[in-house]
């Protein structure tokens, strides 16, 4: 089974490497790094050959993990004097293929990266190296009543490094930010070998925000060495509110009655009835199996809020014709209401041989047409689809269900997604909420965004990277590609004098 | 030579201004005509002398959609502030980063140039955390559009951002969208005798306790603290708190916001201290007042630029001549050579001809 988001075709070349360049890299590397650090034989390099997009499978030529600061340069300059690419690790937890290798490239794992460096309980900050997981910094805090608010669904295992590369989410950005929010400064290392501080202790520094721009690059423009982040004051409360709405409109309609109010709920998710369904089998939350969605809104802050919030919350999904409302009555109830959010996944996993993770972000009020589309086209390609929402912020993750041994499946599939992206971007958004582009949404790239600004993506590159080195293909499709799946795109739609006037 | 300027007539016309001014841009580079971008002109005295032929934003104003519910705001760059926060008013909405003014003509694309923030900014987030797309025209005259107007967008890289407080080197901003926050139901500003070590250090332990902080100064011996939230959490704060709530303390964060205490009246050189906010005081002849719960201070006086800057870097942070002085020792902080080239890059991928607001931010 497939059991992350996705397949796709072969990326658009392959370019294997000789042996010998294999050989001249993989020594030039062991001059530098201990000899354990640089792997080259085929079945070493079996773990590195995808992160969590896994249909995309690729060893790379040759894949290196530095120790320090020292080690990275050396590598790098490897690179250059090589001219060999590199793609840089974390976890490989990414759904979009970010840090899917290069045949003829170097993997750059960062992997014993895995320090925290200091902890400031007054300044509230902790430096840490990039290896290091997202959850085990709020773990390391938790006794100073601090934590690192982004919370992605995988971050027991997701690395910072990777975070900062994909400006991460989770379930509570709509109140706490994503990544570029919760980062002070990023410590990295540019393709020449030059260490920069992006970002300061201080809460801006000088000249251009290069933070800002290096968040959410996906490796493109330079290595991180060491993030610092922002911890916050833990909420005294939290509480989940979850209801039942007899259709996915009135849903939405109460989602934006929560907001209309006033109030920025911590967490406001939405599941569908197969969701709901999927995730009840496998974890047994105690959702509403008859309700067509349920609603979960967590308040968090003092007691006093919570209280205030939560009464005003409810009394919102009652004014928009839920069926059936609870609130969490202690701690492990409210966590019991998030399992199922959390495993929608892997319930869906069980109830299907294959799925495939939509990341598309809208505004909220296209919801319920984005839904009744989604509808349409599941019954038009005749697969099903689950729908898991962050309903709060816009950014919906359908799940396509498939079985990639029916022949067609496959092919329909990445029709219906593709299909359900360009509407994403019709209505106003855009087609990644928070997964990145990678190479799994490389093609879209075309239809988000126009020549220029694509051009403009590649010039900003190379003021980072001339040689085009770091991660060279992954997120911004060149013009011929784009001009390649566009006519791919017209074909599909039968209109194959695409120069012909039409009227 | 007239420079250039945003119709004002009619809506039709105004549909050509973005060709136009494409045009007008693209005309210059050819002839390296340096352009100075103008919006209210009332941060002229921010950065390097503005000099070259003016560019007028001011004319192309006026909010495009502004769904509450959304919360996402897009307007167009020449959007007088004010009138963009009596629109938010209106549905007791607000920018959360608490912009400053510093005049009526105050515009919304002259803010995100500058990229000022008020006294939220520590616990609410910065003008850049707020801008969520930007469409642009670049050096070379191009219509670009970035980010967008939905609150999560990981599509590429984040230029929007980036254009905040780029002070119009690197594009002329026409219009832009935001991510904006209800207005909190309720505030109080809280006053604390403390001398400035303990004041910054209290800032900081309270900002590390679940407490609605929304601002947090000190200046002459007085820690002043603003909460903001639902009535009931302000309550039970302010009863933890303590200290004397102050009955004119919406006047005084908008008096600080605005520079109008008598601190900024003193018609001396004013610098800008960003440090890290636990940082200890940076010793001064001059008074100081400290904004940001330590994160921003403010210095009046005639100061050594280089002396100042060594040891401002010595503890994490970067000084900036905000108003006035001699700015031939550079107006900001300067930047790790390795920095500087990569500034220096990414100036010409966006203006290769070097026209946009030339010598502003650094000398390039």
């Amino acid at each position: 089974m497939l059991n992350h988001c996705g397949y796709h075709g072969p990326m658009e070349e392959k370019n294997i490497a000789s042996a010998p360049k294999r050989l001249a890299v993989a020594n030039a590397l062991a001059a530098s790094l201990p000899g354990t650090s640089v792997l080259a034989d085929r079945e070493s390099l079996k773990p590195y050959e995808c992160d969590g997009l896994s249909a995309y499978r690729q060893p790379p030529m040759v894949a290196a993990i530095p120790a320090n600061e020292t080690e990275v340069a050396a590598a790098l300059a490897v690179a250059r004097r090589t001219a060999t690419p590199v793609v840089a690790r974390g976890s490989g937890t990414g759904l979009s293929g970010g840090a899917l290798p290069l045949a003829d490239g170097i993997l750059l794992s960062m992997a014993k990266f895995d320090k925290i460096v200091s902890i400031d309980a007054v300044s509230r900050t902790a430096r840490v190296q990039p290896g290091v997981r997202n959850l085990r910094i709020s773990e390391a805090v938790a006794h100073l009543g601090l934590y690192y608010a982004p919370d992605p669904s995988s971050q027991i295992a997701c690395s910072i490094g990777g975070n900062v590369a994909e400006n991460s989410g989770g379930v509570h950005c709509l109140k706490y930010g994503l990544t570029v929010h919760n980062v002070l400064k990023v410590r990295a290392m540019t393709i020449d070998g030059d260490v920069v501080d992006l970002g300061s202790e201080a809460l801006d520094s000088p000249g251009y925000d290069l933070l800002a721009l290096v968040t959410g690059s996906e490796g493109l423009l330079a290595i991180t060495l060491e993030v610092t982040v922002k911890l916050l004051a833990k909420p005294e409360a939290a509480q989940v509110v979850m209801a039942s709405f007899p259709d996915v409109e009135s849903a939405g309609d109460a989602v934006a009655g929560v907001i209309g109010a006033g109030i920025v709920p911590a967490g406001l998710e939405m599941m569908d009835r197969l969701a709901t369904r999927a995730v009840e089998g496998f974890v047994n939350a105690g959702y509403d199996l008859e309700a067509a969605a349920i609603l979960l809104a967590e308040s968090d802050g003092t007691r006093e809020e919570v209280a205030e919030e939560t009464a005003r919350m409810i009394e919102v999904m009652k004014a928009n014709g839920c069926t059936r409302v609870a609130c969490s009555a202690n701690d492990a109830e409210r966590l019991r209401f998030w399992s199922g959010r959390k495993a929608a996944f892997p319930a869906v996993g069980r109830i299907s041989p294959d799925y495939y993770c939509i990341d598309g972000s809208i505004p909220r009020r296209s919801l319920a047409l984005v839904l009744r589309r989604t509808e349409e086209m599941s019954v038009k390609y005749g697969l099903r689809c689950a729908n898991v929402f962050h309903a709060g912020d816009g950014n919906l993750h359908p799940l396509i269900l498939y079985d990639a041994n029916v022949p067609g499946e496959l092919a329909r599939t990445e029709a219906f997604a593709s299909e359900l992206l360009e509407l994403c971007i019709e209505v106003g958004g855009t087609i990644t909420g928070e997964h990145g582009v990678g190479i799994e949404k490389i093609n879209q790239m075309c239809t988000q965004f126009r020549p220029g600004e694509l051009t403009q993506f590649h010039a900003i590159k190379a003021a980072f990277d001339p040689e085009g080195l770091l991660n060279p293909g992954k997120m911004v499709p060149t013009l011929h590609r784009c001009a390649e799946y566009g006519a791919m795109r017209v074909a599909g739609g039968k209109l194959p004098f695409p120069d012909l006037p039409r009227f | 030579m007239g420079g250039f300027l945003a119709p004002t007539f009619l809506d039709s016309e105004m549909s050509d201004f973005i060709p136009q001014l494409c045009d007008h841009v693209r005309r210059s580079a050819e002839a390296k005509t340096r352009l100075r971008i103008r919006g209210g002109s009332t941060k002229d005295f921010y950065g390097g002398a503005p000099t070259g032929v003016a560019v007028e934003m001011g004319a192309y104003a006026g909010i495009i959609a502004y769904e509450p519910r959304e919360l996402v705001l897009t307007v167009k760059a020449g959007t007088r502030l004010s009138e963009v926060e009596a629109a938010l008013a209106a549905e007791r909405q607000m920018l959360a980063f608490e912009p400053p003014h510093f005049g009526e003509g105050a515009t919304i694309g002259g803010t995100v140039a500058a990229g000022f923030s008020g006294p939220r900014r520590p616990y609410a987030g910065s003008a850049r955390d707020f801008v969520l797309g930007a469409r642009i025209v670049n050096g070379k005259g191009e219509d670009l559009s970035f980010g967008g107007r939905v609150i999560k967008n990981v599509a590429g890289y984040d230029v929007s951002r980036l254009m905040t407080g780029a002070l119009g080197t690197l594009g002329i901003l026409t219009e832009l969208s935001f991510k904006v926050l209800p207005r909190p139901a309720a505030h109080v500003t809280l006053a604390f005798q403390l001398e400035a070590p303990q004041a910054v250090e209290q800032a900081n332990l309270w900002a590390g306790q679940p407490l609605p902080l929304s601002a947090a100064a000190w200046q002459e011996g007085v820690l002043r603290v603003r909460l903001s939230g639902a009535e009931s959490a302000v309550k039970a704060a302010t009863a933890r708190l303590g200290g004397d709530a102050m009955r004119d303390g919406d006047a005084f964060w908008k008096d600080l916001r605005e520079h109008r205490l008598p601190f900024f009246r003193a018609g001396l050189p004013l610098w800008r201290l960003s440090l890290p906010q636990a940082a200890a005081p940076i010793p001064t002849p001059h008074a100081q007042l400290i904004d940001w719960g330590g994160g921003q201070r403010w210095v009046s006086g005639e100061l050594d630029a280089v002396a100042l800057r060594a040891s401002v870097a010595a503890a994490g942070g970067h000084a900036t001549l905000f108003r006035g002085g001699d700015k031939s020792q550079g107006v900001f902080h300067p930047l790790q050579p390795a920095l500087a080239k990569i500034h220096k890059r990414l100036k010409e991928a966006f203006d290769p001809a070097g026209i946009l607001n030339h010598g502003r931010l650094y000398d390039f």
